[in-house]
C-alpha cells in the first residue's frame, strides 16, 4: 500500500519545512521587537515608520512577497544573500521573505501585550518613584511577556502553515513535495492524507501546549 | 495612543533635546537605507521611465492585466466568503451543541481544518477536480482555490461564530428560556441574530484573510488572479519586475486596507452601541481563532 512512498524523503522535505519555520521565526522576533520597540518609542518618526511598515505588509499577500524575493530581488536585482547554489538562495530568499512578513504580526503581538498592562500599574510605579528603566523592567514587561505567550504562539502556528508558500520559489518543503508526488503518483487521497497529517503533527501539539502554557502565565484581572 | 501614556511621561526638556536627537539619527539610517535601495533600483534600471509609464499613461494595461487579475481575485473570495460563511455558522452551532457525538464531530473537523496549511488543501482539491470530476481545466483553478479557501475558512468562521455566541450575556439566553423557548428557538430567535452584528468585525477582518490566500492560486496552480498579472505584464512592458510587483502590491494594500479600516470602524461602532448588548468578537480575536487547539472562552470574551 505504501510502496509508492519509495523514493521519495517525506522526512527532509518536513525538515526543510521546520528549519524554514525556526530561521524566519528567530528573525521576525528579532525584528518584529524592533518594530515593536519603534512603535511605542517617544519618537513620532520612529513611530510612524513602525505603523506604515505594519500596515503595509500585513495588508500584502504573503504570496507576493514571497515571489517577490525571487522574482524581484533575486532574478531582477541580483540579490543572492552571500549563496552560490539556487537551493541556498532560494531558502533564504524564502526565510528573508517570511521574516519580512511575519515580523509585522510579532511586532502587533507585541504591542497589544504592552497595551493590556492597565495605566494605574504604570502611574502607581510612578508614584514610588521609579524612572522609566525600572517602570519597563519592574511593571511593565514582565506583564506583558505574559500576556503576550499566546499571540506569539499563534503567529508562530501561522508561520508553520506558512512556510508552504516557500514551495512558489522552487524550496523543497513539504507542501513542494506533495505537488511532486501528486503529479507522478495514482494515490492523491493517500498522499493527502499523509501531508496533512504531517503538518497536523506540526501545529496541533504546539497549538495545545502553547495555549496551555499561556493560560498558566497569563495575569488574572 | 495609549501605549504612550502607559510607558512614560509627557517628556520634559531633556527628553525633548534626546528624542530630537534619536529623530535625526533615525532620520539619516532611514534616508541611507532609501539612498541605496534606489541606488540597487537604478543601477538594473529598474527606475526608467518606460517601465512605470505603462501605468500611469496607459490605460491598457489596467484592462488587459490589473483589472481582470483584480477581478478573479474578488469573484474567488468573495464565493469563498459566501459558501463559508453558512459552513461556518453550522459547524460553530454544532460545536455548541448538548449532543456530545455533534459536539465531537463538529470539533474533530475543525480543528483537523485548522491545522493545515490553505496550500494544502488547495492542491488537493486540484488534483481531486481532475482526476474525479471533468471541469475543465480552464475553469479548474478557481474551483480548486475556492474549494480550498472554504474549507480552511469555514473552519475558522466556525469558530468566530462559536465565539460571537458565547460573546452574548448569559442573561439572553435565561430571558429566552424564561419565556418558554426552546433551545433552537433560542439559537435561531435571540442568540444567532445578536451574535451576527457582534462578530462582523471579525468577519471582515477574515475576508482579508482569504483576499491574500487566493494569491497563493496566482503562485502555484495557474489561477489568473492579480499577482498572476505580475509576469505577463513584465514581459509585455520590458522587463519592469519591480514596477508590476508594486502596483500589484499597492492593489493588494488599498484593497486590505479598507477592509481592515472598515472592521475597525464597526468595532469602534458596536462597542460605543447602545442598541445592542454591547458583545462584539474584535477583529485581532481572528489570528487567535485561526490557531487549532486555541478556543477562545466565554471568560476570555468578557473582559
Amino acid at each position: 500500500m505504501f510502496d509508492f512512498l519509495k523514493g521519495y524523503d517525506l522526512l527532509a522535505a518536513f525538515w526543510v519545512t521546520v528549519q524554514l519555520t525556526f530561521y524566519s521565526a528567530v528573525g521576525s522576533l528579532i525584528w518584529g521587537t524592533v518594530l515593536a520597540a519603534m512603535r511605542v518609542s517617544p519618537v513620532p518618526l520612529m513611530r510612524a515608520f513602525g505603523t506604515a511598515y505594519v500596515n503595509v505588509v500585513r495588508n500584502i499577500p504573503l504570496t507576493v512577497v514571497i515571489v517577490f524575493t525571487s522574482l524581484g530581488l533575486f532574478q531582477t536585482l541580483g540579490v543572492t544573500l552571500g549563496a552560490d547554489d539556487f537551493t541556498t538562495i532560494n531558502f533564504r530568499l524564502a526565510v528573508l521573505g517570511l521574516t519580512a512578513y511575519t515580523s509585522s504580526f510579532v511586532c502587533e503581538a507585541l504591542r497589544s501585550g504592552i497595551n493590556t498592562v492597565p495605566v494605574g500599574q504604570t502611574e502607581a510605579a510612578r508614584a514610588i518613584g521609579l524612572n522609566f528603566p525600572q517602570v519597563l523592567r519592574l511593571i511593565v514587561l514582565p506583564q506583558a511577556f505574559r500576556s503576550v505567550v499566546g499571540p506569539l504562539a499563534s503567529v508562530l502556528i501561522a508561520l508553520t502553515k506558512n512556510t508552504t508558500v516557500a514551495a512558489a520559489i522552487g524550496v523543497a518543503e513539504a507542501a513542494a513535495l506533495m505537488r511532486v508526488m501528486i503529479e507522478n503518483e495514482a494515490q492523491l487521497i493517500l498522499i493527502s492524507a499523509i501531508f496533512a497529517f504531517g503538518f497536523i503533527c506540526l501545529t496541533l501539539p504546539s497549538g495545545l501546549l502553547l495555549g496551555w502554557v499561556s493560560k498558566k502565565v497569563s495575569v488574572r484581572r | 495612543m495609549s501605549s504612550q501614556s502607559v510607558l512614560y511621561d509627557v517628556p520634559g526638556p531633556r527628553a525633548r533635546r534626546r528624542n530630537a536627537l534619536l529623530t535625526v539619527v533615525f532620520l539619516a539610517a532611514l534616508a541611507a537605507m532609501v539612498w541605496w535601495v534606489v541606488q540597487s533600483l537604478a543601477d538594473k534600471n529598474q527606475l526608467e521611465w518606460v517601465k512605470w509609464q505603462p501605468f500611469f499613461t496607459d490605460s491598457r494595461s489596467w484592462s488587459t492585466y490589473l483589472l481582470p487579475g483584480l477581478e478573479n481575485t474578488l469573484i474567488a473570495a468573495a464565493l469563498a466568503m459566501v459558501i463559508a460563511l453558512p459552513l461556518g455558522a453550522l459547524f460553530g452551532i454544532a460545536r455548541l451543541s448538548d449532543h456530545w457525538w455533534m459536539r465531537g464531530t463538529a470539533g474533530l473537523v475543525v480543528e483537523f481544518f485548522r491545522a493545515i496549511p490553505v496550500l494544502i488543501l488547495m492542491l488537493f482539491a486540484n488534483a481531486a477536480y481532475s482526476e474525479f470530476t471533468d471541469i475543465s481545466p480552464d475553469s479548474r483553478p478557481l474551483y480548486a482555490v475556492v474549494t480550498g479557501l472554504v474549507l480552511y475558512n469555514a473552519s475558522v468562521l466556525a469558530e468566530i461564530v462559536r465565539a460571537g455566541i458565547l460573546s452574548l450575556p448569559r442573561g439572553q439566553t435565561d430571558a429566552a428560556k424564561a419565556i418558554g423557548m426552546r433551545k433552537n428557538q433560542v439559537m435561531r430567535h435571540v442568540l444567532l441574530p445578536q451574535s451576527i452584528t457582534s462578530m462582523l468585525p471579525a468577519i471582515v477582518s477574515q475576508l482579508v484573510v482569504i483576499v491574500k490566500d487566493t494569491a497563493l492560486g496566482g503562485a502555484l496552480l495557474g489561477f489568473s488572479e492579480l499577482l498572476a498579472s505580475v509576469r505577463p505584464m513584465s514581459a509585455n512592458y520590458g522587463a519592469n519586475t519591480i514596477a508590476s510587483f508594486t502596483v500589484v502590491a499597492v492593489v493588494f494594500v488599498v484593497l486590505n486596507f479598507a477592509l481592515t479600516s472598515f472592521a475597525s470602524w464597526l468595532e469602534g461602532r458596536l462597542r460605543r452601541g447602545k442598541r445592542t448588548t454591547g458583545a462584539v468578537v474584535g477583529a485581532d480575536a481572528v489570528d487567535q481563532l485561526a490557531t487549532p487547539g486555541e478556543h477562545v472562552g466565554r471568560d476570555e470574551l468578557d473582559e
